[in-house]
C-alpha cells in the first residue's frame, strides 16, 4: 500500500456547463494547500456538488483547469477517495468485504486486504460488525463503513459529498469528531460539501461560501481554531460567533429565486 | 403468547377460506342439482385423481420434464441474450423494443407455426415451453443489467475499476434480483407452455395436455378434467416453489433487494 501525502489542489478559472444547460459554475479559482480541510457551503444549485465531482474527475470542466498535485484529476485517481451522500455499500457484500473493495479492485492479495480492512474497521469502531451485511447496520454505522472504505487506500485527497446529512445530530457530531481524529493519524487534504454551517466551522480551516446562478465563490472564511479539535470547541463563544458570521454570509448570498422553493 | 397467534394468522385465514369455498361448492351443486358432467363435486375429483393415477403420474412427469427442459433453455438462453443486449447501448436500443413486441404474440398463434416447421410432437412442445418463458427472462435481466445504481457506477469509476471488474463485481450481481424475478415468471409459464403445447400439438397420450384432449371428449370424464387441473396446479407450485427457495437462498443477505424482487 502506498500511502499518499496530503495533496495540493488548484482550480484555475473553472467553469462548468452541462450540454446546452445554464452555467453551473463560473470562473471558480481557488487553491488548497496540502492538509487543508476545505468546506464548500451554499444554497442548492450553487454547484458545490458539481465542484466535488469535477475534483474527482467524474465530470470534466467546460472551462479552466483543475490540478491535484500538478496533474489532472483523472490521473490522480489513485490518490483520492470520494465519500458519497449515500453510503453506497454493495448490499451483497459484508461490511468487511465492502471495505476491502478498493484493494480488491487494485488486485491486492486477499490476505493483505483482509488485514487492512480489519484495521480500518477497528479504526471506525466497527470491528464487531465485520461480518454483517449493510441492511443489518444503522445509518451511522453504514456511513462509518463507507468512511473506512474511503480510507483503505490512504488517500491524499478526500472528497465528501454531504456524507452526514441524513444522520441525527448526535451521530453527526460524533462522526465529525472521529473524522478529525482519523485525519491526525493519516493526514489528507479534504473537500467537504455540507449544508450545515456548524459542521463546516467545526471541521474546516477554510470555508468557501458559494452563491448560485451561476455557481461562484462569494466569500472565504478562515477558521482560527488549531487542530486537534474536540467536542468542547462547539461550546466556545468564538465558535458560535463564527457560525453566526458564516450563517449571515450564507443568507446574504442566497439566491432570491431559491427563497420561494425553500421549505 | 404472541408468537403462536402470529403464526396461526398466516395459515388460518386461507384454510378457513378454503373450507368456505368447498362448502359453497357443495351447496351450489345441491341447490341447483348440477350434474357431474358440468361441475363435479370435490370428492369426485379426488376419486378421479386416485382412479387415474396410473395415467396421470407418468403424464405429469412427462409434462414436467418438457417444462423443465424449456425452462432451463429459456433461463440460460435468456441470460446470455440479456448480457448481449446490455453490452451495448446501441444493440439494446435497437433490439429491446422488438423483444417486448414479440413477447406479445400469444401462444395459440405460435403453435401452428411451430407445427408447420417441426411437425406435431415433442420438438414443438419444447419450443412452446421455451418461447413462453424466454422473453420474461430476457426483459427483466436486461433491465437489471442496465439499471445499475448510478452511485455504485461512480464509486467504481473513482476506484478505477476495469470494465471487466465493473461487469463481474457490480453489474452482474446487482442484476441478480431482476434476473431471479424473470426466472420466477419463467417458472410459472414453462408448465403452462408445456401443457398448451401438448394440448395443441401433442401426439401421444402420455402427457397432461394430451390426456386433457382425451378426457374432455368424454362427458363422463369431467372429474378427470378437474383432476388434471389439480395436477397442473401442483406442478406449477413445484416449479415456483423451487425458484422461490433458490431466490431466497441467494438474496437473503440483501434483505431489501430480496423484497424488491418479489
Amino acid at each position: 500500500m502506498t500511502a499518499s501525502q496530503p495533496a495540493s489542489v488548484a482550480l484555475e478559472a473553472v467553469g462548468k456547463r452541462f450540454d446546452g444547460g445554464p452555467e453551473v459554475l463560473a470562473s471558480v479559482t481557488l487553491t488548497a494547500r496540502p492538509g487543508d480541510f476545505v468546506s464548500l457551503i451554499g444554497p442548492s444549485g450553487c454547484g458545490k456538488t458539481t465542484l466535488l465531482r469535477l475534483l474527482a474527475g467524474l465530470t470534466l470542466p467546460s472551462a479552466g483547469a483543475i490540478t491535484l498535485d500538478g496533474v489532472i484529476p483523472a490521473e490522480a485517481r489513485g490518490h483520492l477517495s470520494f465519500i458519497f451522500q449515500e453510503p453506497t455499500l454493495l448490499p451483497w457484500l459484508s461490511a468487511q468485504r465492502n471495505v476491502e473493495l478498493p484493494l480488491r479492485l487494485q488486485g491486492e492479495r486477499a490476505a493483505a486486504r483482509r488485514e487492512r480492512a480489519r484495521e480500518l474497521l477497528r479504526l471506525v469502531g466497527l470491528e464487531a460488525a465485520a461480518a454483517q451485511y449493510p441492511w443489518q447496520l444503522s445509518g451511522g454505522m453504514k456511513m462509518r463503513v463507507s468512511l473506512a472504505r474511503a480510507l483503505t487506500r490512504q488517500p491524499g485527497l478526500l472528497l465528501l459529498e454531504e456524507p452526514f446529512a441524513a444522520l441525527d445530530e448526535l451521530t453527526r457530531n460524533r462522526l465529525n469528531e472521529d473524522l478529525l481524529r482519523w485525519r491526525e493519524q493519516a493526514p489528507f487534504t479534504a473537500f467537504f460539501v455540507t449544508h450545515s454551517v456548524g459542521e463546516a466551522v467545526f471541521l474546516s480551516n477554510r470555508i468557501f461560501v458559494l452563491a448560485a446562478n451561476p455557481g461562484r465563490i462569494a466569500a472565504e472564511v478562515v477558521t482560527p481554531f488549531p487542530y486537534p479539535r474536540t467536542a468542547e470547541l462547539r461550546e466556545s463563544p468564538e465558535y458560535l460567533q463564527l457560525v453566526a458570521r458564516v450563517t449571515n454570509l450564507l443568507r446574504a448570498n442566497r439566491n432570491p429565486s431559491a427563497e420561494k422553493s425553500a421549505p | 403468547m404472541n408468537q403462536p397467534a402470529k403464526k396461526s394468522s398466516v395459515w388460518l385465514p386461507p384454510l378457513l377460506a378454503g373450507a368456505a369455498i368447498l362448502a359453497l361448492w357443495y351447496a351450489v351443486i345441491a341447490a341447483f342439482s348440477i350434474p357431474t358432467y358440468l361441475l363435479p363435486a370435490p370428492h369426485e375429483i379426488l376419486h378421479a385423481l386416485w382412479r387415474e393415477r396410473g395415467a396421470l403420474l407418468p403424464a405429469a412427469l412427462r409434462t414436467g420434464g418438457s417444462a423443465l427442459a424449456g425452462f432451463f433453455a429459456a433461463v440460460g438462453g435468456g441470460a446470455v441474450v440479456a448480457v448481449a443486449l446490455a453490452s451495448s447501448r446501441l444493440v439494446k436500443a435497437a433490439l429491446l423494443p422488438w423483444v417486448l413486441v414479440v413477447q406479445m404474440v400469444p401462444v395459440v398463434v405460435l403453435v401452428p407455426i411451430f407445427v408447420i416447421w417441426w411437425g406435431a410432437g415433442l420438438p414443438s412442445i419444447l419450443a412452446i415451453a421455451f418461447v413462453i418463458s424466454f422473453f420474461p427472462v430476457v426483459a427483466s435481466t436486461t433491465l437489471g443489467l442496465v439499471s445499475t445504481d448510478r452511485g455504485f457506477l461512480d464509486l467504481f469509476s473513482v476506484l478505477q475499476a476495469s470494465n471487466a471488474q465493473e461487469i463481474f463485481l457490480l453489474r452482474l450481481p446487482s442484476a441478480l434480483p431482476y434476473f431471479l424475478s424473470g426466472v420466477k415468471i419463467a417458472a410459472t409459464l414453462a408448465p403452462i407452455g408445456a401443457i398448451s403445447g401438448e394440448f395443441l400439438a401433442g401426439t401421444t397420450p402420455n402427457s397432461l395436455g394430451y390426456l386433457l384432449l382425451i378426457y374432455r371428449s368424454d362427458p363422463g370424464k369431467m372429474p378427470e378434467v378437474f383432476a388434471i387441473a389439480m395436477v397442473t396446479c401442483a406442478l406449477g407450485f413445484l416449479f415456483v416453489g423451487a425458484v422461490q427457495l433458490l431466490s431466497w437462498r441467494l438474496l437473503r443477505h440483501w434483505h431489501e433487494s430480496a423484497r424488491r424482487g418479489e
